[in-house]
């Protein structure tokens, strides 16, 4: 140690000045420090509040459907004119001559093609289908006239939900004069009605907006899930378990540990490619089946579990273990009776992220097929199937108006899918958490 | 190195009686590594049947590592060795053939730490007997825990609220809750680490008594850093002092007339 000049104590006095005076400053950094903690928050706060306006604000509509009500006659000369009743005659009638007809009925003024196809065009192309069921299920029903409600279609949807420009020039607009007019003169008649837009529940994927839904890819979602969940949650922790209590401490699984830990941060892409490579290559699995989708995210998901896994065991205190083999509990009754119920709270919080994490994941799929058109709802995990945030990202690409509200209202699902599995997760952890 | 550089205790050789006629226990030259630091040279000792023997010295002498030796707990340390020869009731118990679990059933710890299970008080005196299959009914297993809770002294506290968890208790309960759990699958030695260590002077009036009662049943071995605690309830004492075994005898004699300087320099509080 070098020369030092012995100081003298300060008076009380002195001393205490000396404190306060660094005490203002001391306190002008603590509350500047506390500043831009509240300040991040406040931007996190309104980043989210934005994201969610948005959404809503854009998407709250597609939950309602503008219906048309026609009076359709079941001409049997249209729909069957041998008079069988023969199925296959029946499912290939011209039903569309049906609706062309009710629509005439209702503007007899209107003749020449192009009009007509415009008048047509008001109520959804789905109509046909629907009228076709009805036929299929009841034919008695042919012969008689009925009201029926169709939905309308996506533009003449838009126009009365008030999303369709009609201001400027007919030429530059897409919603022309006549259809305004046929628009207005079918509400004045009481024939339009906004309903609960049920088709956005129960159809799959459509080229029509308004016959489009999500059934198909909320399906192929929840399958996806439960595949991934089966297969990542028992395997990691599994996995986790004889890492953290079983494996001998050497180098090999120092080295395992470094991999698991890396294969978190893979881009999720890889995990398709590995998937396609793998599973639909090599195994020969279906292409675009959810059950592929599963086992892409399970093994996507399954790093986060071991490691969140992992902590959790980490975190049981070893005084609990001591108590277990110093009663003489072999290993694994020490690991099954006490460590495990202690971390399991931990290890389903991990895992429900990660799997909320692997629900929102659309990369990966796009290598296994599930990008494709999925018009039928899956019945199996082995079925062609599309998920949420594929549909998202489909819908999103679409040209028509209609489609932007549907895109947003699928991100409400796939945020309300989110909120439940993180519900569930607080549940789940509040259920099994030691209240001791 | 000790404080008055006495080497005496390189030419190492235990004062003392280390050997007794009966023993449950009997260690010779054991030795502990953990890793590259030696942490027990060649002790050997006895512990008779029905003994309270008392394991003192300096932090760090080596006496809970010891301890740990026999019932094997040390095998859950992975960069611990352990060589020499542990026989219980002759049975060298680190012999391959020795299951460490059943090894564990005949020998009982005390933890320093009360650690019970976060489970009901109830359950954590049944865990024991239940995985060892001491009882054979329901009614067996109630009366097992039952008077396990008698044993420990805890029975009439609790006896309204087994199904409390046992983590509610007070430290002292807590830590004679642990005792009735180790007492419960009926051991032939309890090894008791440091057990009052966290508790007060009330708790731990109640713990000693408690000891008294037990070594009817059960020998007893307990690392104490308490003097007078060693001294009320052990017949023998142990002194460890780095690693070594300085010197054993009869409690009192330890206490009022050392045979080593390291231990008068120790019972006396000049060094510890």
């Amino acid at each position: 140690m070098s020369e030092f000049k012995r100081q003298k104590l300060r008076s009380p006095a002195e001393n205490r000045a000396l404190v306060e005076a660094s005490l203002r400053s001391r306190y002008r950094r603590e509350r500047r420090f506390q500043g831009y903690g509240m300040a991040s928050v406040l931007a996190s706060v309104a980043f989210v509040l934005f994201f969610f306006v948005t959404i809503v604000s854009q998407g709250h509509s597609a939950f309602f459907q503008t219906y048309v009500k026609l009076d359709i006659a079941f001409d049997p000369a249209i729909i069957d004119p041998d008079g069988g009743r023969d199925p296959e005659a029946l499912s290939s009638a011209n039903y569309k001559k049906l609706v062309k007809q009710s629509l005439q009925n209702l503007f007899p003024d209107v003749s020449g093609r192009k009009e007509t196809r415009v008048l047509t065009g008001m109520v959804s192309s789905g109509a046909v289908y629907t009228l076709r069921e009805m036929v299929m299920d009841d034919p008695a029903i042919v012969g008689s006239t009925q009201a029926i409600w169709f939905p309308a279609d996506d533009e003449v949807d838009m126009f009365f939900k008030g999303r369709m420009d009609v201001t400027g020039p007919e030429k530059k607009r897409r919603f022309k004069d006549d259809q305004i007019g046929f628009a207005d003169a079918l509400q004045a008649q009481g024939r339009i009605e906004t309903r609960f837009n049920k088709i956005f529940f129960t159809a799959g994927d459509s080229r029509d907006p308004e016959m489009a839904g999500i059934r198909a890819a909320a399906t192929g979602s929840i399958f996806m899930l439960l595949v991934t969940v089966l297969i990542a949650f028992p395997l990691g922790v599994a996995a986790a378990i004889y890492l953290e209590e079983f494996a001998p401490k050497n180098r090999w699984v120092d080295i395992i540990e470094v991999n698991i830990n890396n294969l978190a941060a893979v881009p999720s892409i890889i995990y398709g490619l590995l998937g396609l490579a793998v599973f639909i290559n090599f195994f020969g699995l279906p292409r675009s089946a959810s059950f592929v989708g599963g086992l892409v995210l399970a093994l996507m998901t399954m790093p986060t579990v071991i490691i969140a896994s992992r902590s959790a065991i980490m975190a049981v205190p070893p005084s609990i273990r001591e108590a277990a083999l110093g009663l003489g509990a072999s290993r694994v009754q020490t690991v099954t009776d006490h460590v495990l119920p202690l971390a399991l709270p931990g290890m389903l919080t991990g895992a429900i992220l990660g799997l909320a994490r692997a629900l929102g994941e659309t990369a990966p799929l796009l290598m296994i097929g599930m990008v494709a058109f999925i018009v039928d709802v899956p019945q199996t995990p082995m079925d062609p199937s599309s998920a949420l945030p594929v549909q998202i990202y489909l819908w999103a690409d679409s040209p028509e108006r209609a489609f932007v509200e549907r895109t947003s209202a699928a991100i409400m699902v796939l945020l309300a899918f989110l909120l439940v599995m993180n519900a569930v997760a607080v549940w789940l952890r509040s259920r099994f958490e030691r209240r001791w | 190195m000790s404080v008055d550089g006495s080497t005496n205790i390189e030419r190492h050789e235990t004062l003392g009686v280390p050997f007794a006629d009966d023993p449950i226990f009997s260690v010779r030259d054991c030795n502990v590594y953990y890793g590259d630091t030696h942490a027990i040279k060649d002790v050997s000792l006895d512990i008779a049947r029905g003994e309270v023997i008392s394991l003192i010295g300096p932090s760090g002498c080596g006496k809970s590592t010891f301890l740990r030796c026999l019932n094997r707990m040390n095998d859950t340390i992975d960069s611990a060795r352990v060589s020499g020869e542990i026989r219980l009731d002759g049975e060298d118990i680190y012999a391959k053939k020795v299951d460490p679990v059943l090894l564990r059933a005949r020998v009982g710890m005390v933890f320093q730490k009360p650690n019970p299970f976060p489970k009901s008080i109830y359950e954590n005196v049944a865990y024991g007997p239940r995985i060892h299959g001491l009882s054979r009914s329901r009614a067996e297993l109630d009366d097992i825990v039952f008077s396990s809770l008698d044993r420990a002294g805890l029975y009439n506290e609790v006896k309204d609220r087994m199904d409390d968890p046992g983590t509610a208790l007070s430290g002292g309960q807590q830590q004679r809750l642990c005792i009735a759990r180790t007492i419960a699958v009926n051991p032939e030695v309890i090894l008791m680490d440091e057990p009052c260590s966290a508790l007060d002077p009330i708790a731990t009036a109640t713990i000693e008594d408690l000891m008294e009662e037990l070594t009817e049943h059960f020998s007893i071995a307990i690392v104490t850093h308490s003097m007078q605690q060693a001294a009320r309830v052990s017949q023998r004492t142990a002194y460890f002092h780095l690693g070594k075994l300085v010197e054993v005898g009869n409690t009192n004699k330890v206490f009022t007339n050392p045979l080593h300087r390291l231990t008068e320099d120790y019972v006396t509080g000049r060094i510890g």
